[in-house]
């Protein structure tokens, strides 16, 4: 049995340790939010955070989330209410969705360690993650209005 | 195909009460004129007739509305919706939007199947949607009008309720009377001066769960007994199985079964982590068949050589080969596109469940009938009897309008052989390279000049595989029904459809894809060679075609065409007119030390008639120039010895965030022709760019991709 934590929840499960993180969290613990992409760092659909780092799931052994802290998307608010979230709803960023969630968490951390982004830094925290849509305009400028929002306190 | 659009126009309505308690609006569509005669000459009457239900009122209040056709990022989700709400004056809050299910009642309205392509959705809907609504509220007003006895012309609709003085009901309240009223044939639409919603716009309704992972795709399919299933597939297409070993796959924690399919040998397991697992350790032989001749390296050499011979003839003007000798001046270009593959972010994946004689499946698909269709005829039972369940698709761009149902099939194939319910996967690598590919093309291009630099004769072979249902005429569309023809004296347009055993399909834009880059590029060669300016020799070959030059002109002014540009930036430009739409772009390029292109801005021009939802047709603009970019720029599906070469996103390069350019879209005020804004938006882009490479560097591009070529070199 391996003990995780996902969202602030407490998990058992019974899987072999080098299983990837994204089929744990897909597959055994039900949480579909994180999205399989390449299964090989190409993408960035599978992002999540453990602790404070941003990682790919789908390369990343459920041993090495043992004693760490996972948060998915379902965990980055509980109502939409993240600056991210908001700033994505204000400009209508996705489109098909499906590399969604991994964009969001990519610029969470972003967002974490440079609150006032530049394009450019924009432009490199992001460039791991596809977007086949080419939603890539609206999510640059969703990040800003993120990045201000987060000043100002407020979520509108 | 207008006739057929008439058709809906002449509906007629039916009501009842559905299963639920409550109104249910449906239309009566009558047959398209040459079916109706001979259903009816085999007896049956009303049989003719297909219902379409589009939407519900509850006593609850719940207004649900059912789409026709499939979400998949281009926003229909919202725009059908917004069709609706014009007329029936509901309120969002109380409106649930879902997938209809595979039903002749969901048929597009325009072409007889159910089908959600050829960006077409909001110009095919447009009516029907509306009177939807439309007919709803009418019959609500007709209820509250008996009801309180007074003239339905003395009520009034807002917010989901009628009101008439003092008297106020909700429209869950007047749902069951309304129900019981004679249908009503004659259904008067709001004029354009009314609308509230269409083109002032919306947000997307599928955005919130679209942030927070609540969004379900086809592969998030779980529930009780349900496993997860991954193929292994022959290393070349169409290759079948000899034989196989599951042993060691077997001894993998958690498979529970490995079974073979006409496509290869499925393992079942648990999660699919196991169930790759278990794929890793199967061994399995292969008679690899015919494809293993398909080879990239000499593909080019055999169109070239097929390119000198017999070809269909598409258009045929006046005569080329004499007109040719009178040239001033003559141009020749061949020009190559590899094989392109969808690669939609979400992997091709379908979830079937058997029980009994009934079959259920859930997927991302495009074409729900002819999947439902498919299972059934390996079933062997009637299409009724599988029902199909549309989930977001993750992507699609046309790879999941498959006419041979392949990935639904597999499925099926494999929940009918394990007797259980499964959820297929594909991997990455299985999606990648499962053909279905846009097809590589050769151009083979003869122009003559007469003394002024304009066109006397044009000469145009395209050489490549056909896609379904297409006897080669399609694969010049964009040439044959190109605007320019006109004003070219002799032309002719032939088409050679290779036979090669690499499945082909539709990818967003489709034949527009590549003729748009051969016939744009050509433009800017004949301007210059005629010494003028490219937007003033485009002007003179589209004389009297407003539209055409309307977004011509409109992108020349709004991207400051001809005006300085900072140091080493430069400027090209192409327009298209595809999906009965009308687009320009200008792209703003330059080339870094490396020599490679730097793309920094498209500026673009649509005119699609009424944009119903503004700032849905410049998101869809943005995304077809993004994902025409990264074709253009990056991609390339090639093969060795029958082997797709490709298998993941490391060694198939998709444009991303660092290579995006910045987009402005302007779209032209039109009450003309609706068309489609998926696809429109892709065509001009690779040419606008080859365009502005030529005015940086002299360069013709002549070969795709080119977004790795050396410039400077």
């Amino acid at each position: 049995m391996i003990q995780l934590t996902v969202n602030k929840k407490q998990y058992n499960v019974d899987v072999p340790s080098e299983m990837p993180l994204l089929w744990v969290i897909r597959d055994v613990l039900g949480l579909t939010g994180t999205k399989y992409g390449c299964g090989v760092a190409q993408c960035g659909a599978c992002t999540i955070h453990l602790d404070e780092e941003a990682i790919r799931s789908c390369i990343t052994p459920v041993s090495k989330a043992v004693n760490k802290t996972i948060t998915t998307i379902e965990g980055l608010s509980v109502d939409n209410s993240h600056p991210l979230q908001v700033a994505w709803l204000l400009e209508d960023a996705p489109q098909c969705g499906y590399c969604q969630s991994g964009q969001i968490m990519t610029a969470a951390k972003l967002l974490q360690e440079t609150p006032n982004p530049t394009e450019q830094d924009i432009d490199d925290a992001m460039s791991g993650n596809i977007c086949r849509c080419g939603t890539y305009p609206r999510i640059k400028k969703a990040i800003q209005t993120a990045a201000r929002l987060q000043k100002t306190g407020g979520t509108k | 195909m207008n006739d057929l659009a008439n058709n809906s126009r002449r509906s007629f309505l039916k009501t009842g009460v559905g299963l639920g308690t409550g109104l249910i609006i449906s239309f009566m569509i009558p047959a398209k004129a040459g079916r109706l005669k001979n259903i009816l000459s085999t007896g049956p009457t009303v049989a003719t007739f297909s219902p379409n239900a589009f939407l519900s009122i509850g006593t609850d209040n719940k207004i649900k509305v059912l789409l026709a056709h499939a979400e998949m990022g281009q926003g229909i989700w919202t725009t059908l919706t917004m069709l609706i709400a014009e007329e029936l004056d509901a309120d969002f809050k109380d409106i649930e939007v879902e997938h209809a299910p595979a039903d002749k009642a969901f048929f597009h309205s325009a072409w007889g199947m159910q089908l959600t392509g050829g960006s077409s959705t909001t110009w095919s809907e447009f009516d029907r949607y509306r009177k939807a609504g439309a007919a709803a509220r009418i019959l609500l007003v007709q209820a509250a009008a008996q009801k309180w006895g007074v003239k339905p012309s003395d009520c009034q609709t807002a917010n989901g309720f009628v009101t008439a003085g003092k008297n106020k009901l909700s429209y869950g309240a007047l749902a069951t009377a309304a129900a019981a009223l004679k249908p009503i044939t004659n259904i008067p639409l709001r004029a354009k001066e009314e609308w509230k919603y269409i083109g002032k716009g919306m947000k997307r309704l599928d955005a919130p769960v679209k942030v927070n992972g609540k969004a379900k795709y086809g592969i998030d399919m779980q529930f009780e007994g349900m496993f997860t299933a991954v193929v292994a597939h022959s290393p070349v297409m169409k290759g079948k199985v000899t034989s196989f070993d599951a042993a060691k796959a077997r001894l993998v924690k958690g498979v529970v079964d490995v079974v073979q399919i006409p496509t290869g040998v499925a393992v079942i397991a648990d999660n699919y982590w196991a169930a790759l697992q278990g794929k890793k350790a199967l061994q399995v032989n292969w008679d690899l068949g015919e494809n293993v001749g398909v080879d990239s390296a000499t593909q080019f050499d055999l169109f070239t050589t097929m390119a000198e011979g017999k070809n269909k003839q598409v258009v045929k003007t006046g005569d080329t080969a004499a007109a040719i000798k009178n040239a001033s001046k003559t141009i020749e270009a061949a020009i190559t596109f590899p094989y392109l593959a969808h690669a939609a972010m979400e992997p091709l994946n379908c979830t079937v469940k058997i029980t009994g004689d009934k079959c259920e499946i859930w997927t991302g698909t495009q074409m729900p009938g002819s999947d439902q269709s498919a299972a059934a005829v390996i079933l062997k039972t009637k299409p009724e009897n599988v029902s199909v369940y549309t989930q977001f698709l993750g992507g699609a761009f046309g790879r999941r309008a498959t006419v041979d149902a392949d990935f639904v099939k597999e499925a099926v194939h494999i929940a009918k052989n394990s007797g259980k319910f499964i959820k297929m996967v594909w991997s990455r690598e299985d999606d990648m390279q499962a053909g279905h590919y846009r097809p590589s093309m050769l151009h083979t291009i003869k122009i003559g000049l007469d003394a002024t630099g304009m066109p006397l004769s044009w000469h145009h072979i395209v050489t490549g595989q056909a896609l379904p249902m297409d006897d080669g005429s399609g694969t010049a569309e964009g040439i044959s029904d190109s605007p320019y023809l006109a004003a070219i004296p002799n032309h002719y347009v032939g088409t050679i459809s290779p036979k090669i055993d690499i499945p082909v399909l539709w990818l967003r834009s489709v034949g527009h894809t590549h003729t748009a880059f051969a016939m744009e590029t050509m433009m800017d060669e004949l301007a210059k060679a005629a010494g003028k300016d490219a937007v003033e020799y485009r002007q003179l070959l589209l004389k009297g075609k407003s539209r055409n030059l309307g977004v011509i002109n409109l992108v020349a002014e709004k991207s400051g065409w001809g005006k300085a540009l900072p140091a080493g930036h430069f400027h090209g430009i192409a327009a298209h007119e595809s999906f009965r739409s009308y687009c320009a772009q200008v792209a703003e390029i330059s080339i870094d030390e490396n020599g490679l292109i730097k793309v920094h801005k498209v500026t673009c021009a649509i005119d699609c008639g009424i944009a119903v939802n503004p700032d849905g047709v410049r998101a869809q603009i943005e995304s077809g120039i993004i994902y025409a970019l990264s074709g253009a720029l990056y991609e390339k599906i090639t093969f060795k010895q029958g082997k797709v070469q490709q298998s993941n996103f490391n060694n198939y390069r998709i444009l991303r965030m660092n290579e995006s350019p910045v987009i402005e879209v302007h779209i032209v005020e039109s009450t003309e022709q609706m068309g489609g804004v998926g696809e429109p938006g892709y065509p001009p882009a690779p040419p606008a760019v080859a365009n502005a490479v030529f005015a940086a560097t002299g360069k013709r591009i002549r070969n795709l991709p080119f977004g790795e070529t050396n410039f400077k070199a």
